[in-house]
């Protein structure tokens, strides 16, 4: 809670707001910025940093409770912060800086930006109303105005990229956890996002069936896909991310390579949540 | 009966002899003392009797035998005269009116409730408690009070005036030609139908998963789009029985009118046997006419129900049979849960 250790209002007032020529062309595709969020009293963001860069992958580790969903919830504006902000691609996400202050987005404006961010839940949350190419097309067709038969070829490959060729016309409900989990992934990937959240995509998995989904989703990191994905999967996180970011109390306690973060972690919560997970 | 058995099971020491021999119980034909698994493999299949169904089944059958009987037979029904009035003009006038009285306060009703629904799940204070007490005052109050009251409504306010609030007025209307019987029941009935359906709609909007709205948004949908698109179709398999409900409550209800001399379906009916005093074959006339009027609309619920049921039926059989489906009687029947188990058991007595 020390006040010292958030740049939230004072980053707006320098590079945020104005556009930083410093970076340049170097500048992180997402930085997080002091974001701060707390429900009813109970602070979950406590001043969170945070850098993706354009085709890296963060995985974001830490103990229930930590926060790493919310943090994913205010990338993508699901979530609005009390404090600090989200900047994807240059802007921040739901709000115009002007003189001084941010102002809250237009809905129309936010459902663009969050338009290239796609997002991967735990329980997947398909549309079970609607068959496996309906979910991946309504996206597409309903916000770009894609032609329903061009957003459906796309949906095709997009299916036949997670294995999934020929269940077009399955019903959700029909399908495996594993299976639905894929076509959750699909569905993201039709708005062609710049930006990929996963939060606990196999959390909700029978064991069998995380392998198949992390193998999407290793490929989909391989295919140069900027990603943020939470998961508990150590394994995944040594073998795929970039950076490895650990998230206590709603802190950043530790950030880096994995092979430095997994296995020599500096902090005291870290290392006792490897020592419980692996 | 079984319930009994399977209590006093567990008290008996678990010799199988004993619990054979229990008094009252009829004896289990057993195969052997120790059946060989060929013999078990060979044995037929005995479901368990249910005698207290199917003596009940027959009571019922009975007394419902017994009345169609009475009803044929009884001539004081005067079925002659109920033939002869089913199809006269004021009687079909009387049908129209009930029927499109219904369909406006239906559809009004629903648009004016959606909103309310709206409101109430909105996050604007001042509209979810606007919305909470237009639902707590209407349900409050007797749909017949409601009627009478704007029906009256010429005694409380005289003239009424479109204008700037507390300002000048630039129309004013005479209430006295405004609030004609059709009109206060017109009014009236909407206002109820709005708060309760109101309810129903807010019940079904609640009865979809958040994760539906979240998904939606988080892939780029708008909020009108995300609620026409997700949560109203998932919505509609709570909304669509309540509704039905409501529909045919609101059939029948219309016929609180006849209070205030509005001439629907009963009212024509009662208009009728005041003149030549055949009560009960009248009564008839316009109680048949509501028996086939709601049997229609419960069809109609029916294939609603199924058109929403797209996706919701468990893996297998899936969307597709959900579509192709069953017909009314496969589901009528498959609902008379007696009649399904007097069919089993007299298999078993066979
Ligand atoms: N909408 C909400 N209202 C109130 N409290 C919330 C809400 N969302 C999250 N919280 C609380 O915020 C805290 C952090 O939640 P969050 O879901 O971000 O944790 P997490 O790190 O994702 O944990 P897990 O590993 O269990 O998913 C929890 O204590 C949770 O109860
Ligand atoms: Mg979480």
């Amino acid at each position: 809670m020390t006040g010292g250790e958030r740049p939230a209002l004072n980053a707006l007032d320098g590079d945020a707001l104005n556009g930083d020529a410093v970076n340049g062309a170097d500048r992180p595709l997402v930085r997080v910025r002091g974001l701060r969020k707390s429900f009813g009293g109970h602070v979950v963001l406590d001043g969170v940093d945070l850098d993706v860069r354009e085709g890296e992958v963060t995985v974001l580790l830490g103990p229930s409770g930590s926060g790493k969903s919310t943090l994913l919830r205010c990338v993508n504006h699901l979530e609005k912060p009390d404090g600090g902000f989200v900047e994807l691609g240059g802007e921040i996400v739901g709000y115009r800086a002007s003189g001084g202050r941010l102002h809250e987005l237009r809905p129309r404006h936010i459902v663009r930006q969050r338009s290239r961010i796609g997002m991967v839940f735990q329980q997947f949350n398909l549309f079970p109303h609607l068959t496996v190419i309906e979910n991946v097309t309504e996206a597409p067709v309903s916000v770009r105005g894609t032609p329903r038969k061009r957003a459906a070829e796309h949906a095709r490959e997009l299916l036949a990229r997670v294995g999934l060729a020929g269940r077009e016309d399955a019903y959700p409900r029909q399908l495996s956890g594993g299976q639905q989990q894929r076509v959750a992934i699909a569905r993201a990937l039709a708005m062609e996002p710049r930006l990929m959240l996963f939060d606990e995509p196999t959390s909700a998995l029978d064991p069998e069936l995380v392998g198949e989904v992390l193998a999407v989703v290793r490929d989909l990191a391989l295919s140069g896909m900027t990603m943020i994905v939470v998961t508990h999967e150590i394994g995944f996180a040594r073998e795929v991310a970039d950076t490895v970011v650990f998230l206590d109390g709603g802190r950043v306690v530790e950030s880096g390579p994995p092979e430095v973060v997994l296995t020599a972690p500096r902090h005291e919560r870290a290392r006792a949540f490897f020592a419980a997970v692996l | 009966m079984t319930t009994a058995k399977e209590d006093r099971t567990p008290k008996e020491p678990p010799t199988p002899e004993r619990s054979r021999a229990a008094p009252g119980d009829p004896p289990v034909p057993v195969l052997d003392r120790r059946p060989s698994d060929e013999q078990l493999l060979a044995a037929r299949l005995v479901p368990l009797r249910r005698p207290g169904q199917w003596v009940s089944a027959v009571v019922l059958l009975v007394l419902f035998a017994m009345l169609v009987h009475t009803l044929l037979t009884n001539d004081r029904f005067q079925w002659d005269v109920v033939g002869r009035y089913f199809t006269r003009a004021p009687i079909l006038h009387g049908l129209a009116l009930t029927l499109w009285l219904t369909a406006a306060v239906m559809a009004s009703g629903y648009l004016l409730g959606v909103g309310i629904a709206a409101m109430r799940l909105s996050g604007n204070r001042v509209l979810r408690a606007l919305s909470f007490g237009y639902v707590w005052i209407v349900r409050s109050v007797p749909p017949l009070v409601q009627l009478l009251f704007w029906y009256e409504l010429a005694s409380l306010y005289p003239t009424l005036s479109l204008g700037i609030p507390f300002g000048r007025e630039f129309v004013t209307f005479r209430t006295a030609h405004m609030f004609s019987g059709v009109l206060a029941a017109y009014v009236g009935l909407t206002l109820d139908v709005a708060a309760f359906s109101a309810e129903i709609v807010r019940g079904g909007v609640l009865s979809v998963d958040r994760g539906q709205t979240e998904a939606a948004q988080a892939l780029g949908l708008g909020r009108s789009r995300v609620f026409r698109r997700i949560v109203l179709p998932q919505a509609m398999p709570a909304i669509v029985p309540a509704s039905g409900n409501l529909l045919i409550g609101l059939l029948k209800a219309t016929s609180i009118v006849s209070v205030i001399a509005v001439q629907d379906l009963l009212y024509s009916a009662q208009l009728i046997y005041n003149q030549n005093f055949l009560i009960v074959p009248l009564l008839l006339v316009a109680t048949i006419w509501y028996v086939v009027l709601t049997t229609l609309l419960s069809v109609g619920q029916h294939y609603v129900e199924r058109h929403y049921a797209r996706g919701r039926r468990g893996a297998g059989g899936g969307g597709g049979a959900a579509r192709a489906g069953r017909g009314v009687w496969d589901v009528a029947r498959a609902n008379l849960s007696l009649f399904g188990a007097t069919r089993r058991d007299l298999a078993g007595l066979s």
